[in-house]
């Protein structure tokens, strides 16, 4: 079974592709929904019109935002199944619950809620309209939580077994699969990376009308809103970083290492290295920086477990694809109907790494006769390259130090009442508004390029689980397909939510904003002439 | 914990449920995206159709997505199989689902008229397309999808797209076209008032015409002429045939075979005639409401009869008859079915009380004025 390198690499930049691309939607909807779900509250609290405005206003980008989030996610569920099928078969018994769950009780809420939130506001009373706002707001989050259950499983497959007989992986705790530190871990941070990015932008936008001086009473209420729930997300994304969650699981902690470019294990506890450029060829890292004892207790919050280095993870693989090969065997064995004493005690000692095994598939397909040098060379596999994790960690870091240092200002100029004078804050705000996607897309980088070779870390291999059957033309049409709509649709979608974005809350047409009263005025002076 | 035969029938009915739940209510969101251009004479009527249909077409889509996602959970190996080995249709089918979304909000956000046309026949595609593939799709599970399963379970597949377009399964694709087309007709013209109504009823009464003569034609097809699977020996609805290994053969007709098993089945695609040609006499005669139940009972039968034909068949295979998926083979492990069990049980009443509710809220007629006056707040 020589599975096809270049479709296996074409479907990975498909997925890649698109995930990234519904990501530049999601981190919008999950904080703006809060947003809006606050704004909302202040208005059935003090009734002050302006306030619905917010609400309605914010509501419109909102909308032109969900579409593209609804239109890009709905490829996500199609192409495990197209792309991944045998993933799918592997996995599905365990990864179909979540999607499913997520299906009915999160998709259901907020899809069915958010037609009631556009057009039920002369249907509902006040705290109805809320009720249905804030029920918007759980679904896209909950959408979130089963979402990464299900990518916290590929990462730290805990609470399944491999099953001999339908020779896929089995469920055999939910509650393992729900409670996965590793998931826990990334959804927190995950959605607190949304709200920071929903944050930025309305206070950037709504420093765009400070800075221009119109609509200032509605511009300063938004601003003040997103300054704090900004300031509040930005801590919470630091401070519950999901590094801890890259302690939970073997593959995990190579992830770990190779973002902090830790080549040898240090003794307990580990020291950080704040600057250094990894050197894949002589596997350490020049011009390296140390601070004592920091990695150690950022990534396990210990002083005495040691953070594991490359070398030793890889020698570590090594032994665990040698018992894969055993497991691989037993298997062969059991299928052809051979359930011996011997063959069930050989699984039972090695079953758990037949995934390592399952890595020689792409040196010799019989698995059973690998070479030492084919070992080494899967043991390498294990390893992913180290810069690119090292240099997109860090990028995200700095970023998420930028957004503290912003929304620190913010708000520390809006507790003295003196926001609309501080032009430079206002630009900073203003042009910041695409950092906190570039930060999110570094993270689902650092997340899935750091879990390769895998798509189930340790079980399945990342180049066994496309769909057998596909080839490069078929992959070059549909990949093509998706850059060609969805250029198209994000140029619609940027066009539309700058046009309403420069519009501001005139474009709702209460008569109360800026560009609507100078058109009443001209409407006017045009009376004026004809009489 | 159930016994896993009953988990495993369970989950055939769940599917069953989350299918008819997606074309008795997106089916009418498709339908009045097919009939947009057609029945919208001014710009002012087709923004009254889209507001029809605007406010709850997300929430009904979401069957869809679940029903995937269901059997993802359910029945891994067969959402495998299908969508890789239909990659091109699944791709064009998602292609043209893309227009939906971004349609309905973007379409009025701008006054010119060649983008609200753009959008108008964006919109058209995105009923018409993912119709036709899904009734393609309904027509090739009753031909057999040319797939064996290697000895890891890796799906082998051996069609193209083209090979999809069996006569009979083009056929179904038209009775789709015409089941959603009439229930989307019957939809709007309950919603919309006085000429408007009527002008819509033409297109609805012409649709459920059509689709009754289409049941017809298609069940004929069925009953004499195509090949169908029939296990031989044990009679489908017995449930000792579960653990069996399939002894399947293929027969002229054979898919009507649990009809002639159990007659009295036959009044679910005879209801479904009926209803249709019911929704056609209520639409033209004026009474929007009655024809829109009898659209409704007409599309559940339909769909009903047609899982009722293939029953245990999930996914027959033209390619090795023998190793066509079942409810009984293609199934996850009886812990994942129960607990998906439960949380169907938990949140399906739910998601049925708060759809009805926010139905409730938003009913009521849509008509040019709202539109006129309200303008920036609708679709």
């Amino acid at each position: 079974m020589g599975a096809d390198l270049d479709v296996v690499n074409l479907s990975r930049l498909q997925f890649g592709a698109t995930a990234m691309y519904h990501f530049l939607f999601v981190p919008l909807t999950l904080g703006l929904s809060w947003l809006l779900v606050i704004m909302e509250s202040v208005y059935v609290m003090t009734g002050k019109p302006v306030y619905k405005d917010m609400v309605q206003f914010w509501g419109k980008l909102f909308g032109i935002n969900f579409a593209m989030g609804v239109t890009t996610g709905i490829t996500l569920e199609f192409q495990f199944g197209t792309n991944w099928a045998y993933y799918s078969h592997y996995v599905g018994d365990v990864f179909g619950v979540p999607l499913a769950i997520e299906g009915l009780m999160a998709f259901f809420l907020e899809s069915t809620f958010v037609g009631l939130f556009f057009f039920g506001w002369d249907r509902l009373s006040r705290v109805k309209h809320l009720a249905v706002t804030f029920l918007v707001a759980l679904g896209s989050n909950l959408s979130a939580l089963w979402i990464l259950i299900a990518n916290g499983w590929m990462q730290n497959p805990v609470g399944a077994a491999f099953n001999t007989e339908t020779l896929r992986m089995e469920l055999t705790s939910v509650a393992a699969l729900i409670f996965n530190p590793a998931a826990q871990a990334k959804f927190v941070h995950t959605v607190a990376a949304g709200y920071v990015t929903a944050a930025m932008f309305v206070l950037g936008i709504s420093s765009y009308y400070l800075l221009k001086g119109r609509d200032v009473a509605f511009a300063l209420r938004s601003f003040a809103i997103a300054a704090a729930f900004g300031l509040a997300s930005t801590l919470s994304v630091i401070v519950l970083g999901d590094e801890s969650g890259y302690t939970a699981g073997e593959v995990q902690k190579v992830k770990l290492a190779a973002i902090e470019a830790e080549w040898e294990t240090q003794p307990a506890p580990a020291s950080f290295m704040v600057f250094g450029i990894p050197n894949e060829a002589t596997q350490t890292s020049d011009f390296a920086v140390h601070v004592p004892w920091a990695l150690g207790l950022i990534a396990t919050r210990s002083i005495d477990t040691p953070v594991v280095g490359l070398k030793d993870l890889r020698a570590q693989a090594e032994g665990r694809i040698r018992s894969g090969m055993r497991a691989y065997a037993a298997l062969q064995a059991m299928k052809r109907g051979d359930r011996s004493p011997a063959v069930l005690a050989a699984w039972k000692e090695t079953g758990n790494d037949l995934g390592y095994g399952l890595l020689l598939k792409k040196y010799t397909p019989a698995v059973v006769d690998a070479s030492d040098e084919q070992v080494r060379q899967a043991s390498a596999d294990t390893i992913p390259r180290v810069a690119p994790l090292f240099w997109a960690f860090r990028a995200m870091v700095g970023l998420g130090l930028w957004f503290l240092f912003v929304f620190g200002c913010a708000f520390y100029f809006l507790a003295r009442r003196d926001v609309a004078p501080r032009r430079w804050l206002l630009k900073i705000a203003l042009f910041s508004i695409p950092l906190p996607w570039v930060a999110a897309e570094l993270g689902w980088f650092v997340a899935e390029y750091g879990r390769q070779p895998w798509t189930i870390s340790g079980v399945l291999p990342t180049f066994l689980s496309t769909s057998s059957g596909l080839t490069r033309n078929d992959l070059y049409l549909s990949l093509a397909g998706f850059i060609g709509f969805y250029t198209l649709l994000l140029i619609v979608e940027l066009y539309l939510m700058i046009k309403y974005a420069r519009l501001g809350p005139s474009s709702l047409g209460q008569g109360r904003y800026h560009f609507e009263a100078p058109a009443q005025g001209s409407l006017q002076l045009q009376g004026g002439k004809h009489a | 914990m159930l016994e896993p035969e009953t988990l495993k029938l369970a989950w055939w009915l769940i599917i069953v449920v989350l299918i008819v739940g997606f074309v008795v209510t997106d089916g009418f969101d498709l339908g009045a995206c097919i009939l947009l251009p057609w029945v919208g004479r001014s710009d002012d009527e087709r923004r009254v159709v889209l507001n029809c249909v605007g406010a709850t077409w997300e929430g009904n889509q979401t069957w869809l997505i679940t029903a995937a996602g269901a059997t993802f959970a359910a029945w891994p190996i067969v959402y495998a199989v299908t969508f890789s080995g239909l990659y091109f249709a699944m791709m064009v089918a998602l292609f043209a689902l893309f227009f939906r979304p971004v349609g309905f909000d973007y379409r009025s956000k701008l006054a010119d008229p060649r983008w609200r046309s753009a959008w108008d026949w964006a919109l058209f595609a995105g009923g018409l397309v993912p119709t036709l593939v899904l009734g393609l799709l309904l027509g090739n599970l009753f031909v057999g999808l040319p797939f064996r399963l290697d000895d890891d379970f890796r799906s082998v597949y051996s069609g193209g797209f083209f090979d999809l377009f069996h006569p009979f399964a083009c056929l179904v694709a038209l009775l789709a076209v015409a089941l959603c087309t009439m229930h989307g007709g019957a939809y709007v013209q309950s919603r919309v008032e006085g000429a408007f109504a009527q002008h819509v009823g033409r297109f609805t009464t012409a649709a459920a015409l059509s689709l009754s003569v289409l049941l017809v034609v298609c069940g004929g097809w069925l009953g004499s002429r195509l090949m169908g699977l029939s296990m031989e020996g044990v009679a489908a609805f017995d449930l000792m045939s579960a653990g069996v290994p399939l002894k399947v053969v293929q027969v002229r007709g054979g898919w009507i075979g649990n009809y002639e098993q159990v007659p009295v089945l036959l009044c679910v695609p005879l209801t479904a005639l009926l209803a249709a040609c019911v929704t056609a006499a209520m639409s033209y005669a004026g009474r929007y409401r009655r024809a829109f139940q009898s659209s409704a009972i007409a599309v559940i039968a339909t769909l009903v009869s047609a899982g009722l034909a293939l029953f245990p068949f999930v996914l027959p295979s033209s390619l090795e008859p023998q190793g066509s998926l079942t409810l009984w083979n293609a199934a996850s492990s009886p812990r994942t079915l129960q607990i998906m069990l439960w949380v169907v049980m938990l949140f399906l009443p739910l998601i049925l009380l708060y759809t009805r509710w926010v139905y409730r809220v938003l009913r009521g007629p849509v008509t040019v004025e709202q539109i006129q006056s309200h303008g920036k707040h609708l679709y």
